[in-house]
């Protein structure tokens, strides 16, 4: 009974947890009820990620209305995928958010943090598992509107024009992507996504329908920071509090991506994207400017925060480059480079958070000599940077590994070559920090103090050891998307 | 034990000794008996598996599958075996040297030291256990990023130099040269094992052949095949005891290991003599012999000479591999193991030179002979069998492949050799000289031998040196069954 409706509980828990925690008021009951949330949507998100292995994808009713009429939840294999990552961020960074909103927050105002997170939460997971193009837009502006609040809570004052210049971005993307919809539904009169696929086939090459596209791929572009509608993305990221920005970071790009995926694999198809409109080589050159430029930008920023956030502009790059090949192997790298990126990238910048809190910020020039003083935290960021970069034995590894096959298979040898070489950059920036860290003596101000404490250590760890972990057991990240991916291209055809 | 215990072990033992080591780090006797008690037991652990392998067995491990199809799996056969009887056994005599170097020039953050010492251990060793191309390299990149720190042991701007120039071409090469190479492999034949016979499939075009060569044997960078060999002259910073052990014997030999295993298992030494498209790798070998014995001849500081010596050493069993014929694979196996105990007794040597008298260069070897003469005895052994002068190891390795280049009419390969043994007495004999005949200069403050365990362990690896002949049986019967000769 109650596994049978694990589709709406994965959404409607952390969505009722958020005004609980309003009514509740107090910051560390508010923090217990959103780890809670967060676990059960992980548990449930599993649950559902091992039914789709097993049976194939779920449909589910909403109110009991069948779709195309009402709106339908569909789990399929890269929609579990996704909630899988999502749910399972986010309750590794909830323990971390205690401490966090605790320093960083003014007192009193704890509990807002957690009403925001868990509508965030909700926002990401309900994108991920809605089969209707405009409940979707519902649950993508539930999820932006609380990252904008998430990232206005920074400490630093720039983190109010941070976040108000993704507001204005983020809410430009959001319109482009509901006149999207919009036309779509002029065009076909339905809203569900897989009936609104079948509608589409008779008119692939109707204007209207290539201006949806147009705006869909414009407005989701904005949102996922694909280059070179990345601006917002550095200075929220360097200026938010340091949870909110390992969970967007991990989460809320990767989101946007799948939703791109998911409209142009499951609604517009192949047909209209390779042969009437030359999408995927306009999406390739876009990834490599992406990956070129923004790991250039990185390797020239002097704060680290800053630095990995160009990082995540140019692993975008990467995602969208797989993705473009159009193609089983293509698609899996892209899959896989989702969650890989997501859990390397989380993990990084919840170490960051521990650095900032402890030296007071991330500059380059503030980390001379922290393996002495902070070892544990040290070695974290060495060993998720060398995911970064792709080193074997790191999930990054896998990710590139499958890039440079599918580049390899589709004939563009170069493009294997380009991935490559481009990681060296990685390296490049990942060591500077190790220079900085310890090769360097500390600039005289660094604080005598030990290394964090376990409750912000702990769960920056857990994502360390799962950069490592899916580096070795490739079992559920390649199985999966290889699944999802095999999907997407099924349905395209 | 069985076979996949003994594996196992061979992985295990120097990890759990490195943690072990870690955690006995405030008491240094304790620690220094745990390297020394661990590496016994590695030893032993390894040449346990040698009857297996010599009457033909391949004992195997499959730990888990790191991709679909692509296993994380170990298997030991002849070459991996040599491989590992040199680590292991040499880790011994240089942990016994390193006690005595690190204690007397009191380094700093010896714990660190001997930690990833043993780490490097583990990496090498799976190295050579690895039963296909991503095993070995997921060891081999481990290798270099576990050295590292040690390369960089004494954090001042100089090891940073030197550990960005050792991390930026070791790393650089794998993953843009060798990486592709496997993956393209992968592509092509479908398949990662190391087989026999190679793994192409048949009709592979000479072109893919020789590209994907090009890409693997200038992607292993720890080969040092030129224009990739300034990581090893840089790593050169590091204390001694990493240039002896793991720059003379475990890094730089994983690297020529790799070159001889992708070309007898990956592309099969038949198909490359066949199809022609390795014949310029001879031509690069024989320029790297010389260009870097040119380049050791004009180095005045004792270990860069030494280093650009092991460049130009590696390359000769590049060109032995390069020859493709079952006498010039066992060549350069045994050459492997020759140059293996002969440049460990020159670094040993360099470094007891620095720890008793704080001398770098050669130009300040005159007379050093008369203070310290158990130490340039044994550089003395060394230098000359690197020459190749019998009963040396030197000797016997060279024997091969010299016979091997005239059995084969290759001339080239002939002269490269003959000029190379010329240009290494050049750079060699006159240290050996200056030490025993000239008189010390001037106002040289007088010392006495470098710190016993540092001579004993001289010692230790001259007798290998010299007495080659007693145990050559062992790496012989290796290096023929993996030739089939």
């Amino acid at each position: 009974m109650t596994l049978a409706h694990l589709p709406a509980l994965e959404v409607v828990v952390p969505l009722i947890a958020a005004p609980l925690t309003l009514v509740l008021r107090r910051a560390s009951v508010a923090w217990i009820l959103t780890m809670a949330a967060c676990a059960f949507s992980f548990v449930a998100a599993l649950l559902l990620a091992m039914e789709v292995a097993r049976h194939g994808p779920i449909s589910y009713a909403i109110g009991s209305w069948p779709p195309p009429w009402g709106i339908e939840y569909r789990v399929d294999a890269l929609s579990a995928f996704m909630l899988v990552l999502v749910a399972g961020i986010a309750t590794v960074v909830a323990p971390f958010a205690g401490r966090s909103v605790a320093l960083e927050l003014p007192a009193g105002q704890g509990y807002l943090f957690y009403t925001m997170y868990c509508l965030c939460v909700a926002g990401l997971l309900g994108m991920s598992i809605t089969g209707d193009a405009f409940n979707l837009f519902v649950f993508m502006e539930i999820a932006s509107l609380s990252s904008y609040v998430l990232i206005a809570l920074g400490r630093d004052r720039r983190a109010l024009l941070a976040s108000f210049q993704y507001l204005i971005l983020g809410t430009i993307g959001a319109t482009f992507f509901v006149i999207g919809v919009g036309l779509l539904f002029l065009k076909t009169g339905t809203l569900n996504l897989a009936d609104m696929a079948e509608r589409l086939q008779g008119m692939r090459t109707d204007r209207s329908v290539l201006a949806a596209l147009a705006f869909i791929t414009v407005g989701m572009s904005l949102k996922a920071a694909l280059f070179p509608l990345h601006l917002w993305l550095p200075n929220a990221y360097a200026y938010a509090p340091s949870a909110v920005t390992a969970f967007l970071a991990a989460t809320a790009t990767k989101v946007s991506v799948y939703v791109v995926l998911r409209f142009y694999f499951d609604v517009f198809g192949l047909v209209l994207l390779t042969e009437v409109l030359p999408m995927p080589g306009i999406l390739r050159t876009l990834s490599i400017l992406a990956i070129v430029t923004a790991s250039l930008v990185a390797l020239w920023q002097s704060d680290l925060k800053r630095l990995f956030a160009y990082s995540s502009v140019a692993q975008i790059g990467y995602i969208t480059l797989g993705a473009s090949l159009a193609t089983v192997d293509g698609l899996t790298a892209s899959i896989v480079h989702l969650f890989n990126h997501g859990i390397t990238k989380g993990a990084l910048f919840l170490l960051l958070g521990i650095v900032a809190y402890h030296a007071g910020g991330t500059p380059l020039s503030g980390v001379r000599g922290l393996a002495r003083s902070m070892p544990l935290t040290s070695f974290g960021i060495v060993l998720a940077g060398l995911s970064l970069v792709g080193v074997p034995g790191t999930a990054g590894f896998v990710s590139k590994w499958y890039l440079v096959l599918a580049s390899f298979e589709a004939g563009h040898w170069w493009l294997g070559g380009l991935v490559v070489a481009t990681s060296l950059i990685a390296l490049a920036y990942v060591w500077r920090f190790v220079e900085a860290a310890y090769l360097s003596a500390p600039s005289g101000a660094m604080p005598t103090a030990r290394d964090a404490p376990l409750s912000l250590l702990v769960p920056a760890w857990v994502l360390v050891a799962a950069c490592i972990w899916f580096g070795f057991d490739t079992s559920f990240t390649v199985e999966a998307a290889r699944r999802a991916a095999l999907q997407l291209l099924e349905v395209a055809r | 034990m069985s076979g996949a215990a003994l594996i196992a072990s061979g992985l295990l033992v120097p990890t759990v000794g490195a943690a072990g080591i870690a955690l006995a780090g405030r008491w240094p006797d304790l620690r220094e008996s745990i390297t020394l008690g661990t590496a016994a037991l590695l030893f032993a652990s390894v040449l346990a598996l040698v009857p297996q392998v010599l009457a033909g067995g391949r004992p195997q491990l499959f730990v888990l599958e790191l991709m679909p199809g692509i296993a994380l799996g170990f298997r030991v056969e002849p070459l991996g075996m040599l491989f590992a009887l040199i680590a292991s056994g040499l880790w011994i005599v240089n942990s016994i040297y390193s006690i005595g170097y690190m204690r007397g020039n009191e380094e700093a953050h010896q714990t660190r030291f001997y930690v990833c010492f043993a780490l490097a251990i583990a990496a090498t060793i799976g190295i050579a256990y690895s039963a296909n191309l991503l095993t070995l390299f997921l060891f081999y990149e481990m290798l270099t990023l576990i050295t590292y720190p040690l390369v960089t042991h004494h954090g001042d701007a100089e090891a940073r130099a030197g550990g960005r120039v050792y991390l930026g071409l070791l790393l650089g090469t794998s993953i843009v040269l060798l990486l592709p190479a496997v993956i393209a492999t992968w592509w092509i034949a479908g398949t990662l094992e190391f087989l026999p016979r190679g793994i192409l499939p048949p009709g592979t075009s000479n072109a893919t052949i020789g590209l994907l060569l090009a890409l693997a044997m200038f992607g292993i960078g720890k080969a040092a095949l030129m224009p990739f060999h300034r990581w090893l002259p840089a790593a050169m910073v590091a204390p001694t005891p990493v240039s002896a052990l793991l720059h003379a014997v475990a890094v730089v030999k994983a690297g020529v290991f790799t070159v001889v295993k992708v070309i007898v298992y990956v592309f099969g030494v038949d198909t490359l003599a066949q199809l022609r498209s390795a014949d310029w790798l001879a031509p690069v070998a024989g320029f790297t012999i010389i260009a870097a014995s040119v380049i050791a001849l004009r180095s005045d500081n004792l270990k860069r000479r030494l280093a650009y010596s092991t460049v130009s050493q590696l390359s000769y069993v590049v060109l032995a591999g390069a020859l493709l014929t079952p006498l010039s694979v066992v060549g350069a196996v045994l050459h492997i193991a020759a140059h293996a105990v002969s440049k460990i007794t020159l670094f040993f040597a360099a470094g007891a030179i620095y720890t008793a008298s704080g001398k770098t260069e050669v130009s300040q070897l005159d007379g050093i002979g008369r203070r310290m003469p158990w130490t340039m005895v044994a550089f003395a052994i060394g230098a000359l069998s690197l020459i190749g002068i019998p009963p040396a190891a030197g000797f016997v390795s060279k024997w091969f492949i010299f016979s091997a280049a005239a059995a084969g009419a290759q001339y080239v390969a002939l002269v490269v050799l003959a000029v190379s043994t010329v240009l290494n007495a050049a750079y060699f004999l006159p240290i050996v000289y200056a030490a025993f005949f000239r008189a010390p200069a001037a106002g040289s403050e007088a010392h006495g031998e470098a710190p016993w365990t540092m001579v004993a362990a001289m010692m230790v690896t001259s007798i290998l040196v010299l007495g080659f002949a007693a145990y050559l049986g062992v790496p012989l019967a290796l290096a023929r069954a993996l030739a089939g000769a």
